[in-house]
């Protein structure tokens, strides 16, 4: 029985890893052509460089996903603190709000946001990307901080305040503490989720702003360059290198579990 | 009071980014090109031509969500089993290739799978049949479960934590059989998950137009692609409104059979 | 102190927001004093360290901006005015932007370097897109044709793109993924014009196509060239430009234009009715003109130049390829895509959904 199970794992495992371990070996061929191999370069790492392109990819993508992250956790905290003091029936028609964006159709929710930008006169740029994607970012801050505000109750928050502590000081001192991974695991949901959007991108980003989503897609269409197997090579093996890391770091057995899945949530 | 203000800032957010946008498909879904209301668009759906494109739609959708849920059940169910320490580590294994830009990884499965591929030429060398699923409906089904599997393991596996292992003991003990705690334990306390877990790949399934575009060859046009045809190549903004609107009756249908089956929420993937 | 560093996160915070407004307002924002020109043209159409090249002896701050179609493109230009010096449009969008006056004539007197382009382009432009060549300037050029795998089919054995309905080459067939180009095929096997808008025409265009899709192994744009190379398919409808480098990898591709003649495409160099920098659109049109510059851009991009002194400047056999040059008489069969107006747009597109949802 243990056989068959793992078995299974591995099985899985083999279909979630194979076109990853494809793209990898393919960015090390010399050929532009993605079905012929004619040997092994590191062409394509080289020209990563100094591919203009491909570089305001690079920041545009992590530059919007940093930014967007940070505004909605930012609103997205604030907001539960908020909900938290509202009656029952407002609560449950926010929340109901609050997962629309996230249950709806990326190319709904893409569509939607350019008409409206388009509407009120907005230029489509690097702000209405950005703009869209706090908007479907912050649900999934608000996902992650409202169960652990619910944990957390309203008494040692008020104790605070019987004890002298300003609002905002007892905020930051015993509030913000408590809901801290509730926090981190939205902030960094919500980075996972910017980085890896497409649809959204690809509808409210305005001429010659590219992400590194709508430049794959762009070039799919006219024959992939294999700089950006390259590109996704390196990020990986960056993301992997620093979870490793971060796990023989933090050691701690409870807390590593709990980083791990948070982190690896997207 | 003055903690409720703390969340204006979200409220004036989702006005903007969410129900003023809702309201501007809906009036773009009822009005023509010179700003005249109608109804067309939303009927276009009865053409063939979009009909037949919803209905492989639905089928496809429908298809690769019960091969995610028929993979990922068993899945959670030995992700559980397994030993406390290494737990993380295997969440973690299953999660990483989302790191990994799904464009990409999509594109990925067009080299394996391509006549001339990785898979067909290791076949022939290997005197075997080749597999030619690329450009078929077929092709995109496996597409549409490799992109959305985790979404379908998450939720599941986040239910099936909750399960106090307690009580499956206390199963065992009383005489049960594993067939009949999975089947009056298990599954019913993991209802909440499965049901997120087939809206989270049944919407992103059936609305897709990238997979389709990449595995499909060009040669399977689905709702999504239509969508985004009239949007981006056409230009006729009004009609592809309409045919989001009919779009969303579907994806509010299953949002709405989620609610009912998960109310406490505690399904979310989150 | 400790109130301080809270009190300096949210100003942090709210600087970032400021910040994130500020980026909304500014973009779009037109600015007009810069020494500089803003070029929107197709992803990776100039050869590497042109740019850098025309920055050096101009002195002219060079912005480039891609697109990927030139449906993209358009509402860019329409809705923006003035955010763009020089735009890279193809035949049918500068027709099309031209009647909408959304170009402005170009001041040839600042273009010398135009003697380069060969009269036969200018013919061609003349005649269909833009008449008397007043706001135009060809860049690059191409035509479409069939690029098959010899040592799987006889040299000889396809001539016509009826050849592509052949039953023999089922499941290796490779189309164009792209509206115009492929319902333009289907009509030309017809015999029907490629800017055709009789229903009657396109409805018998359409359901030819949907006879020919169970024999399509892909419908593909420019991978079908990596398609061929890699022998997943053995015949496909691809662009002159891309036989040369196919045949580098492949030495059993080879190239024939249908006998029924087939679309022809020029792409442009235009300005902008409202443009900021014409004078500086006009050097750089003047650059690309020039022969050493439209030569680097050949070797990068291996499309046919309708520059005749960069032609010039190629060895004696790719001056003489009919594979890159292909004589009058073929072209004179040829056709370009025509603006068709909405009305044929919305034609074209139902048409396109009929053939691609069955």
């Amino acid at each position: 029985m243990k056989k068959i199970k793992m078995i299974y794992l591995i099985v899985i495992m083999m279909f979630l890893y194979l076109p990853i371990v494809t793209l990898m070996v393919f960015s090390f061929n010399e050929s532009k052509s993605m079905f012929k191999w004619t040997g092994l370069s590191l062409r394509w790492y080289k020209e990563m460089f100094t591919d203009t392109q491909m570089l305001s990819a690079i920041w545009n993508t992590f530059s919007i996903a940093l930014t967007a992250s940070v505004v909605a956790t930012v609103i997205g905290t604030l907001a539960c603190v908020g909900i938290m003091q509202m009656g029952r029936r407002s609560q449950t028609a926010i929340m109901g709000l609050n997962n629309i964006p996230l249950l709806n159709a990326d190319i709904v929710t893409g569509i939607s946001l350019m008409l409206s930008f388009i509407a009120f006169g907005f230029y489509l740029s690097w702000g209405t990307v950005l703009m869209a994607h706090i908007t479907f970012c912050i649900p999934y801050v608000i996902l992650s901080v409202m169960p652990k505000l619910k944990q957390l109750g309203a008494g040692s928050y008020e104790a605070a305040l019987d004890l002298g502590a300003s609002p905002f000081y007892a905020f930051r001192k015993v509030v913000i503490p408590d809901i801290k991974p509730g926090i981190v695991s939205g902030f960094l949901l919500s980075f996972t989720m910017s980085v890896d959007d497409f649809v959204v991108t690809h509808f409210t980003r305005g001429a010659g702003i590219n992400t590194i989503s709508t430049l794959i897609y762009s070039q799919v269409k006219v024959g992939i360059r294999p700089t950006l197997f390259a590109l996704s090579t390196v990020i990986f093996l960056v993301v992997l290198v620093v979870l490793v890391l971060v796990n023989f770091v933090s050691g701690k057995d409870n807390g590593e579990e709990e980083f791990f899945y948070e982190v690896a949530q997207g | 009071m003055y903690r409720k203000l703390m969340a204006t800032p979200y409220l004036f957010w989702v006005l903007c980014g969410t129900i003023i946008p809702l309201c501007m498909i809906m009036y773009y879904g009822f009005t023509d090109r010179t700003g005249n209301f109608t109804v067309s668009n939303v009927l276009a759906i009865f053409q063939p031509v979009h009909a037949q494109a919803l209905g492989l739609a639905l089928l496809l959708a429908f298809v690769s969500t019960l091969i995610c849920l028929l993979l990922a059940f068993p899945l959670a169910l030995i992700l559980k089993g397994s030993s406390w320490g290494r737990k993380g580590f295997i969440v973690f294994i299953f999660i990483l290739p989302m790191w990994m830009n799904f464009l990409l990884r999509t594109m990925a499965w067009q080299v394996i799978l391509e006549k001339g591929g990785i898979f067909n030429t290791l076949l022939t060398t290997l005197h075997l049949p080749t597999l030619d699923i690329i450009n078929t409906p077929a092709a995109i089904v496996l597409g549409m479960v490799y992109d959305f599997l985790p979404f379908m393991v998450l939720p599941i596996y986040n239910t099936l934590m909750k399960i106090d292992d307690n009580v499956i003991e206390a199963a065992y003990d009383l005489g049960a059989t594993k067939g009949k705690v999975l089947k009056d334990i298990l599954l019913p306390l993991s209802v909440p998950g499965i049901a997120s877990g087939i809206t989270m790949v049944f919407v992103p399934s059936l609305t897709t137009f990238v997979i389709s575009n990449i595995l499909g060859g060009g040669k399977i046009y689905l709702i999504g692609n239509i969508i985004e045809q009239e949007f981006t190549t056409s230009a006729n903004w009004n009609l592809g409104s309409g045919l989001s609107l009919v779009m969303m009756v579907f994806i509010v249908i299953s949002m709405g059979a989620m609610s009912k089956l998960d109310k406490s929420g505690e399904g979310n993937f989150i | 102190m400790k109130l301080l560093k809270g009190k300096r996160i949210l100003i942090l915070i709210l600087a970032l927001c400021l910040l994130c407004v500020c980026a909304v307002v500014m973009t779009g924002c037109g600015q007009k004093d810069r020494n500089e020109v803003r070029i929107y043209s197709y992803g990776d159409y100039i050869a590497p360290g042109l740019i850098k090249e025309f920055e050096k002896e101009t002195g002219i701050n060079v912005i480039y901006d891609t697109f990927d179609t030139n449906e993209e493109m358009y509402p860019v230009i329409k809705n923006q005015a003035g955010v763009y010096d020089v735009i890279c449009p193809s035949d049918y969008m500068v027709e099309r932007m031209r009647n909408e006056g959304l170009l402005s004539k170009i001041d040839y007197s600042k273009v010398p370097n135009f003697k380069n382009i060969g009269s036969r382009y200018l013919k061609i432009a003349d005649r269909s897109y833009d008449p008397g060549n007043k706001y135009a300037v060809p860049y690059q050029w191409g035509i479409a044709g069939i690029m098959y795998n010899s040592s799987k089919i006889q040299k000889g054995e396809i001539t016509s793109w009826n050849d592509l309905w052949n039953k023999k080459y089922k499941g290796s067939i490779i189309m164009q993924d792209s509206l115009r180009d492929t319902m333009g095929a289907s009509l030309k096997a017809l015999g029907y014009s490629l800017n055709s808008t009789k229903k009657s025409e396109l409805s018998a265009a359409a359901d030819y196509l949907v006879k020919q899709k169970p024999l399509v192994y892909k419908y593909a744009n420019d991978s079908a060239r990596d398609l061929l190379v890699g022998n997943s398919a053995d015949v496909g409808v691809v662009w002159n430009g891309e036989v040369l480098y196919s045949q580098e990898l492949n030495k059993d591709l080879d190239f024939v234009i249908p006998k029924e003649g087939t679309e022809l495409f020029i792409d442009n160099w235009c300005v902008p009715k409202n443009a900021f920098h014409k004078s500086n659109a006009m050097k750089w049109i003047n650059f690309m003109c020039r022969a050493d510059v439209a030569y680097k851009n050949y070797e990068y991009l291996t499309y046919s130049t309708p520059n005749e002194a960069a032609r010039k400047m190629m060895s004696k056999k790719l001056q003489n390829s009919k594979v890159l040059f292909p004589s009058d008489e073929l072209l004179k069969k040829s056709e370009v895509l025509r603006d068709v107006g909405p009305d044929g747009d919305d034609l074209y597109s139902y048409y396109w959904k009929i053939f691609k949802s069955r």
